[in-house]
């Protein structure tokens, strides 16, 4: 088939063939066709089957108000369902399927649904499968959403990048007709930043569907000139194929830049849309307007379309939808489009005007107060059949209907911030109200502004208003500027299925069926017949829906009001909102400096936080993690291991006032720890839990080091500059991080002595007198480099951390191994780390949960009661002190070999086994390979005092019961001795 | 002189380069950095006093100065010094003798991954990354921002240099944000 | 939303930290008579005004400021940024 519809003229590059394929056919096309002009012009009127009756449907509109052309775009992993034919720019080798038809398009087993509208009215669903309520999850929804009108998803991941943009103006203006245009003209040359954004392919707006001149020039070629007047100017940016979709706070804008829509493959690297956040000084909404339907009987046939809609069709894509036209029209606009098609060669059947007095001085006939009240012809209109002033009836035959019922304005975005927008009587239509986003005015027929005159006026007025201009603005060029003349009209009475929400298969009839059974008020309206929930969002409906309601409640329209229009303007796709955040890239990734060996030595990582950690090493022959982990532990209490403790935060806190803002922020007591000394830290949140732990070292009077754990690193800097700012503004005291400037080991067993002293330089004494536990000290290693040294244990050995610039420290880690070979020094990870941390009965994580106090973590005595820190007051609260409060301990099972479950909660011996009689629960457990025996820590009540207890340890989730003891959390080296040595 | 041998924040022995589009993005690995804060009363010493060592004014509030020791705002009465790597692996200790009492003096050597680019439109690039507001930068704007979750100074050195500080650890993180930026912008 | 930072300009609120009312400023005298009530009412109670809030946000993506922001609940105006330091001292804060 070679484009039967195509006309002369239009905006379309004939010299260049393009081929696409719709439901396996193949067509062609040319450069500056949407899929829906192509497809007109290639005769294909059907295209899609309705919601939920399956009735067959053509294209209704030219723009991304269809409710109607929804095709399944592209094919493999880049199919996209739901999208609309008539926003798809042409490319060569585009294929695109229709949906929600089964078999075929022509014939849909479903459209039998038709046949049953009168049980399949608004609320039938929530009528008919409320019960039983297991049935719906299981049988009603899947066979409504197979039946439902939906496209299908290819359920594979999408291919294609999308990106996230930041930009910056004095003035956006939204959408580039004649008054963005204008208001883009108007502030370009005031030397204002302006972006000017269009969701269209071509900037120009109605003027590129329009024959008026402006000036002594096609309306269409004067757009263009002011469109390359603009790109020139280099303080504005057009931003075509972008639609601005959301006003929110403060003047920001989103947008979506379709960057590659349109492109058949996407260049190595670029990305398919881009989300714009723009950041505005003023915006202006020149969105134009929207042509509404009216509604009568069968007006969803293919053929039936927007009169304007036909009109662009003719002038811009050179195409008509049908050989033979008839017009429905309330107002003078429709007549333009029998005039455009006439001129055009198109044979006008006749204008049906619902106006008696209907201006008839036209070349074609003008039927003067008649209404078209059925419709006929299978897939497609054949004939319509119009009910005349005086009771007769008429038969137009036609291949296409153009409905016209009035302008909506495109108020949208002035009301996302639930600004509401007011009735305008002479209009019949609604115009933005007072209460618009802050920074944004409207101009042209978006303000209700119809003539093109009018549009260029009040878009040069509206950019001269928003950025206080006081240049002349630009002449504007000559133009019609006819006043609307329409006789308000939405539907035909006695229609007995009459289309509102084509989308979403609602009806007059659905409408006065919301209003019977009480659904009266528009939001009620809304979800009880689903009118405007679409993803057309009620752009063609919401307005006839409301007229409908008015009339049947007798109220006035503004009465009835609006729902409110909420972001997106358009359908957004998710992958958009995602950007590049997926997959590897959801978050960044840190990485700790021994990283790239720990990675060549096999290790096996674990994500803490946005770090990546080593968490064992396995060595060949290792089957299971736990070999890994028994050996590393048994290794480093046997004789030395090294891990990486990078990722503990670090903060540098000086200043004169620098151990006073510690007795402030931590609850035991820092003003008195010598220089070269280390402390460990507890701090409390003000409601007396505990934030965090960790260790201060005093490098100088004025100097600490203060560790925090990987995870709250961030929460406790943020927690100290609030303290530092908001409590004691006037203390001395400077914080910085320095946790990734310092690559930190941690060196520990009996051994890592011996150890150190091959790595510190010689002048520095290590031996216990001179260097013993919790002393803290710059040192250089491996000759001359700088490095910071802590005695200090977290597995209870002898233990030492070793902190180098970052840049050294996958040098120093490989010279750690190299010197440590000859006492088998081994690497270990968190796995290992946290098992010696259990053994030694540390709190870590797993205790530190938000709900414990000190006194819960046996660490009571540590908060000094002699003076001020942050949650010394509130954890005094008579709750958090009872005698029989949870209590640190240990626990061992009765049989060693028996698992400990975190998370399991511990009971009496006897009695029942519920929330009543709960005792305490397990906070960590590990397998310990210096004891055979699985152990963990827990928090039981008054547990300190029931050491030796017989316990029962459930996990009802997992039919657990284990038999346990409690003991002392210190399962390995109590006395300390180790460490100390 | 000790024998460790560094790497570089993105892991390798020499610091990777990346050329697409006509701007060149280089990792810039001998830079060494000290943070300087001000005492609490001493915030007019603390500028004098850096003013004189980098021999240029002490930079305002976003601004950066200085040659080849230079100086930009971090935040109020804090500023970070940068000096070359070769001739200033010391700086710290060099700045904290020369600030005396009047400020307290951190070594950020190693804190921070730098990337350098270099090209025509580098903006263009910047928009994908930061929320920055670029009309407003220009030669000597040192300014913080988050590019893609990660924490940086963004300082333009000249309408076609610019470098961009991020957190060592996430030196990986960053260089797939700013070259992927890079392929998709130019 | 956009916050007007005193030292840097309209900024994106996205860059901040929220923490709450900014009467956190105002931390009772740990030796006070009544200290467990008024550390009690000053952790838990809170007006939630449908009007001019004054809150704590700390920019983070920033300077590290914390910040004492003032905005209308209701439409989300902010008529009011100011360095929560400057304010703390103004209510008399000091070490």
């Amino acid at each position: 088939m070679t484009q039967s519809n195509r006309l002369d003229g239009g905006q379309i590059d004939r010299n260049t063939s393009l081929s696409f394929r719709f439901d396996g056919r193949s067509y062609t096309a040319h450069p500056g066709d949407t899929l829906a002009s192509a497809l007109l012009a290639n005769d294909v009127r059907l295209i899609g089957r309705s919601f939920k009756y399956h009735r067959p449907r053509g294209l209704l509109t030219v723009g991304s108000e269809e409710p109607n052309g929804i095709v399944e775009l592209r094919t493999g992993a880049r199919k996209e369902p739901n999208t609309r034919a008539t926003t798809i720019e042409m490319f060569d080798g585009l294929e695109a399927h229709s949906q929600n038809r089964w078999p075929s398009l022509k014939f849909d087993a479903l459209a039998v649904n038709d046949l049953f509208s009168n049980f399949l009215s608004a609320g039938f669903y929530y009528k008919t499968f409320m019960w039983p309520a297991a049935f719906w999850e299981k049988l009603y929804e899947p066979m409504i959403r197979r039946a439902a009108g939906l496209g299908s998803l290819s359920m594979e991941a999408d291919p294609d990048e999308y990106d996230k943009g930041f930009r910056h103006c004095d003035l956006l203006i939204i959408g580039a007709g004649p008054a963005g245009l204008m208001a883009a003209l108007t502030a370009g040359r005031a030397g204002a930043d302006v972006i000017l954004a269009d969701e269209d392919f071509t900037l120009g707006g109605r003027l590129n569907s329009e024959t008026m001149a402006l000036d002594d020039q096609n309306a269409s070629d004067w757009a263009a000139q002011a469109v390359a007047e603009l790109s020139s100017l280099p303080n504005v940016r057009l931003m075509p194929r972008t639609t601005v979709i959301g006003a929110f706070d403060h003047g920001i804008y989103g947008a979506v830049e379709r960057t590659g829509d349109h492109l058949a493959t996407l260049p190595e690297g670029k990305p398919r849309q881009i989300l714009w956040r723009i950041y505005t000084q003023k915006a202006l909404l020149c969105a134009g307007a929207t042509e509404r339907p009216i509604a009568f009987e069968n007006n969803d046939r293919p053929g039936i379309m927007m009169a304007s809609a036909l009109r662009t069709y003719a002038n811009r894509f050179a195409v008509t939808a049908s050989q033979r036209v008839a017009i429905f029209t309330n107002n003078d606009d429709g007549h333009r489009t029998a005039a455009d098609l006439h001129a055009k060669g198109v044979k006008i059947a006749a204008v049906v005007d619902v106006r008696e007095d209907a201006p008839t001085n036209y070349d074609y006939e003008v039927l003067q107060g008649a209404q078209v009240v059925n419709t006929k012809g299978r897939h497609g209109l054949s004939f319509v059949e119009v009910a005349m002033p005086d009771g007769s009836t008429r038969t137009l035959d036609c291949g296409a209907l153009g409905v016209s019922g009035g302008w909506n304005p495109n108020v949208h975005l002035t009301c996302h911030q639930r600004g509401r927008p007011v009735w305008d009587e002479a209009l019949a239509a609604f115009v933005p109200g007072a209460d618009l986003p802050v920074g944004l005015s409207v101009a042209g027929a978006a303000n209700g502004v119809m003539s093109t005159h009018g549009a260029l006026h009040s878009g040069a007025e509206g950019a001269v208003k928003a950025l206080d201009l006081t240049s002349t603005p630009p002449d504007l060029p000559e133009a019609e500027d006819a006043p609307v003349t329409q006789k308000p009209f939405w539907y035909v009475q006695g229609c007995k299925r009459a289309w509102v929400d084509q989308q979403n298969d609602v009806t007059v009839k659905d409408v006065k069926l919301s209003y019977q059974e009480g659904f009266r008020s528009v939001e009620h309206l809304k979800r009880y017949t689903t009118l405007g929930m679409a993803t057309d969002q009620g752009k063609t409906s919401n307005i006839t829906g409301l007229a409908i309601m008015a009339e049947v409640a007798g109220k006035s329209i503004p009465e009835v009001g609006t729902t409110i229009f909420r972001p997106p303007y358009t359908p957004v796709p998710i992958a958009t909102f995602a950007g590049r955040m997926k997959g590897q890239e959801f978050h960044p990734t840190r990485l700790t400096p021994s990283h790239y060996w720990a990675k060549e030595r096999g290790a096996v990582f674990v994500e803490v936080g946005n770090w990546l950690r080593a968490q064992w090493f396995p060595l060949p022959g290792e089957t299971h993690w736990r070999q890994s982990v028994d050996r590393e532990v048994r290794q480093t209490r046997a004789s030395v291991g090294v891990c990486d403790c990078t990722t503990l935060g670090k903060i540098d806190v000086q200043g004169t006032d620098a151990a006073e803002f510690l007795n402030r922020v931590y609850a035991n007591a820092f003003a008195k720890l010598a220089v070269g000394k280390t402390r460990y830290g507890l701090m409390l949140r003000e409601d007396g839990m505990v934030m965090d732990d960790g260790t201060a070292a005093r490098m100088a009077e004025d100097h600490f080091v203060v560790t925090t754990t990987t995870a709250n690193a961030v929460s406790v800097y943020r927690h100290m500059e609030f303290v530092r700012q908001c409590l004691f503004p006037d203390m001395d005291v400077q914080l910085i991080s320095t946790t990734e400037a310092w690559a930190q080991y941690a060196v520990a067993g009996p051994n890592s002595r011996k150890l150190l002293q091959k790595i510190v330089d010689p002048e520095f004494d290590l031996s216990n007198e001179a260097f013993p536990f919790m002393a803290c000290g710059n040192v250089t290693v491996c000759g001359g480099l700088r490095a910071r040294l802590f005695r200090i244990s977290f597995s209870g050995e002898l233990a030492y951390e070793i902190a180098v610039p970052s840049r050294y420290g996958d040098a120093l880690m490989r010279r750690l191994m190299t010197e440590g070979e000859e006492f088998d020094v081994i690497p270990y990870g968190t796995e290992a780390l946290g098992v010696m941390r259990v053994e030694k009965g540390h709190a870590a994580g797993n205790e530190l949960n938000g709900t414990t106090t000190a006194l819960n973590l046996g660490l009571g005595k540590m908060v000094s009661k002699k003076k001020d820190s942050i949650g010394s007051v509130l954890s005094e609260r008579e709750a958090l002190v009872e005698p029989d409060v949870l209590r640190l301990v240990g626990i061992k099972p009765l049989q060693p070999e028996e698992k400990i479950t975190a998370g399991g909660h511990l009971m009496n011996t006897d009695g029942p086994v519920d929330a009543a009689h709960d005792q305490g629960y397990v906070t960590s457990a590990v397998y310990s390979p210096i004891l055979n025996s699985n152990i963990g820590l827990g928090l039981v009540k008054n547990g300190a005092e029931r050491l030796g207890e017989k316990m029962r340890l459930v996990s009802p989730l997992t039919d657990l019961t284990v038999d346990v003891e409690l003991v002392s959390a210190h399962f390995v080296d109590p006395e300390g001795e180790r460490l100390r040595a | 002189m000790h024998d460790l041998v560094a790497i570089t924040a993105l892991g390798g022995p020499e610091p990777r380069v990346d050329t697409i589009g006509g701007v060149t993005c280089t990792e810039v690995p001998h830079i060494a950095l000290a943070s300087v804060a001000a005492r609490m009363g001493k915030e007019s010493k603390s500028t004098k006093t850096l003013a004189k060592l980098i021999d240029a004014p002490t930079p305002e509030i976003g601004r950066w100065t200085g040659a080849t020791v230079s100086a930009f705002w971090a935040g109020s009465d804090q500023w970070m010094v940068e000096a070359p790597f070769d001739t200033h692996e010391d700086l710290a200790a060099q700045v904290e003798a020369a600030m005396g009492d009047a400020a307290s003096v951190t070594e950020q050597t190693d804190g921070w991954v730098r990337f350098d680019l270099n090209g025509d439109n580098i903006p263009a690039v910047l928009e994908l990354l930061c929320q920055l507001d670029l009309r407003k930068v220009s030669e000597g704007s040192a300014a913080r921002c988050s590019i893609h979750h990660i924490g940086c100074f963004v300082l333009c050195r000249t309408a076609e240099n610019y470098s961009i500080y991020g957190p060592r650890s996430s030196a990986g993180s960053l260089h797939h944000a700013i070259v992927t930026a890079m392929r998709s912008a130019l | 939303m956009i916050i007007n930072h005193p030292l840097l300009g309209p900024r994106d609120a996205s860059e901040f930290t929220y923490l709450g009312d900014a009467t956190l400023i105002n931390r009772p005298d740990w030796q006070a008579e009544n200290a467990s009530e008024a550390f009690y009412e000053y952790g838990y109670v809170r007006d939630n005004p449908a009007g001019e809030h004054q809150e704590l946000w700390y920019h983070e993506a920033g300077d590290r400021s914390w910040l004492v922001v003032t905005r209308n609940t209701l439409t989300h105006e902010i008529s009011k940024v100011e360095l929560a330091r400057d304010v703390a001292r103004a209510r008399g804060r000091s070490k």
